[in-house]
């Protein structure tokens, strides 16, 4: 493999891959298959790129994978039930009707927070705009790093005399904020970041912390609550030697609600006083849990968003002003963008020999033209094939006949050398000729566009593997990310 | 000038075919990139003006002057708008006595007062579009640039559009 000296393409010099090209006659619209290129425009809701459900045309939202919220809302709905049928009635005759009042304002409470915690957006980034990417790759460029080794993709700021390292999302295209983590479940970098909770079946973030944190103690409330009327329900009934399991026979429910606040009181009382204690601290659990400033990694590393103050950390993870939704659900799709933000088009046949590429949200439509080589290299076909690339692939036109392919390899294939990279591209791309000429630009490296790798010779292709015929040489060099 | 498809300009065989092909694909590519520049003649370029997080995770820009902008606004002007938003934006996400009691209220009514009112957040940042709509009209606007409003980009960046000067090429 020969190595070359390295060639910046010129962004500028490139179309962009964002804009819809002029076309001569309609293209496919949306996703969804339909025909005409002027219609309702949509919202951003049914564009938004992250793994997540949204209802009520946008108002509402959760992850994909509701994980255990129906089973939570399920116990807490049967559990409640079966307090104020079975319990509250006896209660109330024997000691006192506030019982079922305290009770019910719990269970609205429960109720309520769940559901807002559920429901609410965490705090989702939006994804950067292909401008702002450039233009972030052209800082980092900047410092004349023309070199083989790719830059970095971590940022250092100082906060409060602390160093902190700020990451860069391949994703999401941007320097993560601090505090921020990228959730891979919902594929979302979402900003102070606390977990994953698949109980209630959605990230909780900045925005919905203080819904989960208020859900959270008002269960472990209610829970202890209610486990305290049942036993002194069963306490009162099994009175005069009548014994526990006659108190039982008489109402099962109780037997129910025994069990289940009994193995579920421990666990959201321990839960409980773990968010306290990070409240308190103005902790996450993301950070907790990594020990960032445990002070493991060197002496002085303390916490430098805690107001060292345990009543002003309080207040400032509880009682801080709401900050609103960065992703605007509601709002309507600029006519514009549709090209960029729209969904897969899986079989639009492409017009003409110019390579039009679209950027498609994250997938894409590749359209190239194909030279069928043989022996003499004289034969040029100029077939044109659409196909569906993997996610998060990106175009660079370089010319209209060559097919120029750019996708950030992920990081567990930068370990990979740049032939089985390619391989793993083309494998899927469903070519069926024996020999090819395929110019193949690449992007392969930590960084997105950090190199191109160019295939310049043919390669036989024999069912999905790739071989290289002795000739092959591979040029790699530096780019811009277009 | 050695095309980095290219690179290597020795005439094999198989490199005569990509020469071949090199000038053909060459002019489509100028040709190409000519008619998207004409088309986007309006847009000239696009300054973004990062998030300054050296007082933690608080809404706050860098007031550095980019340099694409010296020669089309005033320095002072710009930080004086850069300097404004950052006011706004602390005023929005500040600890007072007032947030902290509609804190406490939220939380005694199980948050469900944000489905009612406006929260100060939101108060605020109609402030700052208001702001920014002024300051476009009066000041970037007659010089050729447009200031986004950051909340359009996530709060990520303060996106200026730099706008080519049409009267040049008229």
């Amino acid at each position: 493999m020969k190595s070359r000296e390295y060639q910046q393409i010129d962004p500028q010099a490139l179309p962009t891959p964002v804009r819809t090209p002029p076309h001569d006659h309609p293209q496919a619209g949306g996703g969804d298959g339909r025909k005409e290129p002027r219609r309702t425009p949509r919202r951003k809701w049914e564009v938004f790129p992250g793994k997540n459900r949204f209802f009520c045309d946008g108002r509402i939202m959760m992850a994909r994978q509701s994980g255990v919220f129906p089973l939570t809302l399920g116990l807490i709905l049967v559990t409640s039930g079966l307090f104020f049928i079975f319990d509250c009635p006896f209660l109330v005759k024997h000691l006192t009707g506030c019982i079922p009042a305290i009770g019910g304002v719990l269970f609205v409470f429960v109720l309520v927070t769940l559901l807002q915690t559920s429901f609410t957006d965490p705090g989702i980034l939006p994804r950067a705009t292909p401008e702002e990417a450039v233009d972030v790759e052209r800082q980092i460029d900047d410092t004349g790093n023309t070199s083989y080794r790719p830059p970095p993709r971590t940022k250092e700021v100082l906060i409060n005399q602390q160093v902190i390292k700020l990451k860069y999302c391949f994703t999401c295209k941007m320097f993560r904020p601090p505090r921020t983590s990228h959730c891979s479940l919902c594929d979302n970098c979402v900003e102070r970041f606390d977990h994953h909770c698949p109980w209630v079946g959605n990230c909780v973030g900045k925005r919905n912390y203080r819904f989960f944190y208020t859900f959270i103690v008002s269960l472990s409330f209610l829970t202890a609550f209610i486990f305290g009327c049942v036993t002194t329900h069963l306490a009162l009934r099994a009175q005069g030697g009548k014994g526990l399991v006659f108190a039982l026979k008489e109402s099962p429910g109780s037997a129910v609600e025994l069990a289940i606040c009994f193995f579920s009181v421990w666990s959201i009382l321990g839960l409980s006083g773990f968010h306290t204690y990070l409240v308190a601290s103005n902790l996450t659990t993301n950070e907790d849990i990594k020990g960032s400033w445990s002070g493991k990694s060197g002496e002085g590393v303390t916490n430098p968003y805690s107001h060292k103050n345990i009543f002003i950390n309080c207040c400032s993870v509880l009682c801080a002003p709401m900050p609103p939704s960065l992703i605007d659900r509601r709002g309507l799709v600029p006519a514009e963008e549709s090209a960029q933000t729209s969904g897969m088009d899986t079989e639009r046949p492409k017009l003409n020999n110019k390579s039009e590429m679209n950027v498609v949200g994250g997938s894409l439509h590749l359209v190239f033209d194909v030279q069928e080589s043989c022996s003499d290299f004289s034969l040029l076909l100029n077939q044109t094939k659409t196909v569906p690339l993997p996610a998060r692939s990106l175009v660079a036109c370089y010319s209209p006949n060559t097919v120029s392919v750019c996708f950030p390899v992920s990081e567990c294939c930068v370990k990979v050398t740049p032939l089985c990279a390619v391989f793993q591209l083309l494998s899927k791309v469903c070519i069926d000729h024996a020999f090819y000429w395929v110019w193949l630009v690449v992007f392969y490296g930590v960084h997105q566009a950090q190199l191109l790798v160019c295939l310049h010779q043919a390669y036989i292709m024999e069912g999905n593997c790739l071989s290289f015929n002795k000739s092959t040489e591979i040029t790699v060099f530096h780019c811009s990310f277009v | 000038m050695s095309d980095p498809l290219f690179p290597d300009g020795t005439c094999t065989q198989q490199h005569a075919v990509k020469n071949r092909y090199q000038t053909e694909i060459f002019n489509m590519a100028e040709t190409h990139s000519l008619q998207d520049m004409r088309q986007q003649a309006a847009v000239a370029a696009k300054v973004f003006v990062q998030r300054d997080y050296t007082s933690g995770t608080m809404c706050q820009f860098q007031t550095k002057f980019p340099s694409e902008l010296e020669t089309k606004i005033d320095k002072q002007q710009f930080e004086e708008t850069i300097r404004t938003l950052n006011n706004l934006y602390a005023e929005a996400e500040k600890l007072g006595s007032q947030s902290f009691i509609e804190g406490c209220l939220a939380c005694l009514t199980a948050y469900t007062v944000f489905l009612c009112m406006e929260t100060h957040y939101e108060k605020v940042l109609k402030k700052i579009a208001k702001y920014i709509q002024e300051q476009n009209d009066k000041i970037y606007a007659p010089r050729g640039l447009l200031l986004t409003d950051p909340i359009e980009r996530g709060l990520r960046v303060i996106e200026i559009t730099i706008y080519e000067d049409r009267s040049f090429t008229r």
